[in-house]
């Protein structure tokens, strides 16, 4: 079972019928156990950082999704709340990557909205991805580049389009929104051991 | 890089997809479903739908539409067309629309977008604006068209801006349905000084019409409805043009 965190603001339908399609069964839930026993987890995080936070911290979900073992996919919001700090809301994250979520320089049209590609292509998630595939964005803070980065993409400025540290891997853009090139990233985390 | 969207919009009345000359003389065009599967498949970036009837008949938003269009198509899209509350926002984002278009109800009440933007995001709330030159200057119009307001163009994007929008899709209603090209000076005019997205609409009726608008504007996104649907220009066609044209596209 894939356990698709329900998160109220977010568009987690999609996230279940791309899932669903590559024929896993899935269950969208916010319950403590039934996330805590999912063979896979996706957090398809959408809206407000401190308020995404607060969610979790209402549900304890704070305190288990650092815990879990099993391999667990942070999308868009998803992806940064995994982070140590946002600057949308100065909101303290969840920690498991080790860098920082800051804002868009206003030097050019926010958000980034669109398709775009993806450079430096590294790990599991990405196999069979390459520079020349459009992945579709929609974001006005973006992941700092560290050591957890596995792609980066350039927007005003360069930053990670996703990231992997153990058992937890991320993405900047909606991989369930992305057409084909997206439903391949998404089998390839619905393959890992 | 960011890539320039092609977006097809498909005018929803009675579930149908139909599409009006300057509004008016409405033809029927297919099966919205199997439409947008035909774009998806065709490398459209993203797609529209309008109910282009609902403000006038006071009929609410589509969600088996939205439901069936959630399970056939994985890219982006918006739904517009009597959105009115909170309420209707999440029952759409729900049945699995990722943005929605307000346009009348937004300026009747401007709050709505903040309301939206607040509990779903900005980059779920899309402004569509209606603008015709009037002697010289560009007002918003409402209503499908109908009604012209008070409010002029400019100054109305800069108040979306700020209630919280994160896009902007804007018709120019001097130029839709002429195919006659994009409206070139009002885009300049507006879109160089948003701060945000804007999707531009009206008047495509060539392939060098993109090229224009894309060079000639700072515009992210072409919008066009009829030769899409009634095949006088394929997207990837349009696509493999533009690439040759030195336009980014996907």
């Amino acid at each position: 079972m894939i356990a698709i965190i329900d998160y109220v603001a977010g568009n987690v339908k999609s996230v279940q019928n791309a899932v669903e399609k590559l024929g896993f069964e899935t269950i969208i839930t916010s319950d403590f156990e039934e996330i805590k026993n999912a063979k896979k987890v996706i957090f398809p995080g959408v809206g407000e950082a401190s308020t995404a936070m607060k969610y979790l911290k209402n549900l304890k979900l704070d305190e288990l999704i650092p815990s879990l073992k099993q391999p667990f996919l942070g999308i868009c919001l998803g992806q940064q709340l995994l982070c140590n700090f946002s600057e949308e809301g100065n909101t303290k994250c969840l920690g498991i990557f080790d860098l920082n979520v800051k804002g868009f320089p206003a030097t050019d049209i926010v958000p980034h909205m669109g398709w775009n590609n993806l450079q430096q292509i590294n790990g599991e998630l990405l196999a069979g991805i390459s520079a020349d595939d459009n992945f579709y964005f929609v974001h006005s803070y973006y992941c700092e580049i560290g050591k957890n980065t596995t792609s980066t993409c350039d927007y005003i400025l360069p930053f990670s389009a996703t990231l992997q540290k153990d058992n937890f891997y991320g993405t900047q853009f909606h991989p369930e929104k992305s057409g084909a090139v997206g439903a391949k990233i998404l089998e390839n985390f619905l393959k890992l051991k | 890089m960011l890539k320039k969207r092609i977006i097809p919009c498909l005018d929803i009345k009675d579930g149908k997809t139909v599409k009006g000359v300057q509004f008016e003389d409405l033809r029927i065009a297919g099966d919205p479903v199997e439409l947008a599967k035909k774009y998806v498949k065709d490398g459209a970036d993203e797609l529209v739908f309008l109910d282009i009837t609902a403000t006038l008949e006071g009929r609410k938003t589509l969600i088996e539409l939205v439901e069936k269009l959630s399970l056939e198509i994985n890219i982006p899209f918006t739904i517009g067309g009597g959105i009115s509350s909170v309420q209707d926002v999440e029952a759409l984002l729900k049945a699995g629309a990722d943005k929605v278009s307000l346009n009348s109800a937004a300026v009747r009440r401007p709050e709505l977008i903040r309301d939206i933007a607040q509990q779903f995001g900005n980059q779920c709330v899309v402004v569509a604006i209606d603008t015709k030159n009037i002697a010289g200057e560009d007002f918003v119009f409402i209503s499908g068209g109908k009604i012209q307001t008070q409010l002029k163009t400019l100054d109305w994007i800069k108040a979306v801006t700020d209630l919280g929008a994160g896009e902007i899709l804007l018709t120019s209603m001097d130029f839709d349905g002429t195919k006659n090209g994009f409206d070139i000076r009002m885009l300049q005019n507006v879109a160089e000084v948003c701060q945000l997205p804007v999707i531009a609409s009206g008047g495509a009726g060539k392939m060098e019409d993109f090229t224009e608008l894309f060079n000639e504007t700072k515009v992210t996104g072409g919008l066009a409805a009829s030769i899409f649907h009634f095949n006088e220009i394929a997207i990837p066609e349009l696509k493999n043009y533009l690439k040759t044209q030195k336009i980014n596209v996907r």
